[in-house]
């Protein structure tokens, strides 16, 4: 039989529970905070402040960094929030990974090399970062706080972002692999 | 002197208040963090394989979790809006920034496999490629950004500029009119994509 307790142990949920509850969450930031969900502009300061931290606080003089502002704010809590939280569903249902470098699916095309793997993360990231701050926003903020509230940019955006995200897959496992 | 202490007391009060009131953003953006971050885990989204899957075309987790928070997202936030509650804050945007921005963001997204904010959740699930090559990646490529913002600003992301217009309001119709067909819509999408057997 389903506990309450059990439901929280389970590894996965219906993704329309999921969804709803964001839905819902969303709802909450909104009405709390006054802000919409959303999290690549928390890794943009925070790269801010490494190269702030660095150089003895010229990175604030840029003027992206002016715009966005390098400090720790609600939305850069929000992503150490989603660290946590996912952290606790993890333990609690038995999924957390240890020393997981490749994942099933990478590894079925390209085999076990960390060092692989770890690379094209890496240049995968670049590509993402930048084109996160180019759009003004990634999956979270556009995809799904944007699109919410019907914003043109957002649903351009998150049409966009699939479009890339589903050509180049197929190109990687379908041309490459 | 009575009055002199007390007057300091009082500033002192003041300030004490202030702290604490610009510190309560903080943790109600972890608090709202740490939901996000478990039900992220709970759907199958901190993990590369749904994540590609769903790019593949051969899982739609992540498109029936987005969906499905759009819709009830959106239902219940302009909802809020039509009594006064809450304000939107809708994005600006131009077809240089939303749809060349939005291209090199999808390629990233498939050749990492994480986006930003299933990234952090694939962190704390312990993926290791996640922490050491996907996060230092993306600071490295918003720094990039923040290297050529002066040279971008003016040119490629006012392409196209149309600021931050909602669809209501760019078909000039009530709210209700833009919110009602599309949630129909959305989960007409779902519906299709159970029908097929995904």
């Amino acid at each position: 039989m389903e506990t309450i307790a059990s439901v929280f142990t389970d590894t996965n949920w219906s993704p329309y529970a999921v969804g709803i509850g964001i839905g819902v969450l969303s709802w909450l930031s909104f009405l709390i905070s006054g802000k919409p969900i959303a999290t690549s502009t928390s890794f943009a300061q925070t790269g801010g402040m490494i190269e702030n931290y660095i150089t003895g606080g010229k990175a604030e003089q840029r003027p992206y960094y002016k715009k966005i502002k390098l400090k720790i704010n609600w939305q850069w809590m929000l992503v150490v929030g989603v660290v946590i939280g996912s952290f606790l569903s993890a333990i609690i249902s038995g999924d957390f990974q240890v020393g997981v470098w490749v994942p099933s699916l990478w590894a079925s095309a390209f085999g076990h090399s960390a060092v692989l793997r770890v690379i094209v993360a890496l240049v995968g990231g670049v590509i993402l970062g930048f084109g996160a701050r180019f759009a003004g926003g990634c999956t979270s903020g556009h995809g799904i706080s944007g699109t919410l509230q019907l914003a043109a940019s957002s649903w351009i955006s998150a049409i966009f972002f699939f479009v890339g995200g589903i050509i180049t897959a197929h190109i990687i496992y379908l041309v490459i692999a | 002197m009575e009055t002199k202490k007390q007057g300091s007391e009082t500033t002192q009060d003041a300030k004490d208040i202030t702290a604490v009131e610009d510190r309560r953003p903080l943790f109600f953006g972890l608090g709202f963090g740490i939901l996000f971050g478990f039900l992220l885990h709970k759907g199958g989204a901190t993990k590369y394989d749904v994540i590609v899957g769903q790019l593949l075309l051969t899982n739609f987790t992540v498109l029936k979790i987005m969906l499905s928070a759009v819709a009830t997202g959106m239902a219940g936030v302009y909802f809020m809006k039509s009594l006064g509650w809450i304000q939107l804050s809708p994005k600006s945007g131009s077809v240089g920034m939303n749809i060349i921005g939005a291209l090199i963001f999808g390629v990233g997204f498939a050749v990492l496999g994480y986006c930003p904010g299933t990234i952090a959740g694939a962190i704390g699930n312990g993926y290791l490629d996640a922490i050491v090559g996907g996060l230092a990646g993306i600071l490295l490529g918003t720094w990039i950004f923040a290297l050529m913002y002066p040279k971008l600003k003016d040119g490629i992301l006012k392409l196209g500029d149309f600021g931050d217009i909602t669809l209501p309001r760019l078909l000039k119709v009530n709210d209700w009119v833009a919110v009602v067909p599309a949630t129909l819509l959305i989960i007409l999408i779902l519906v299709w994509i159970e029908r097929t057997g995904f």
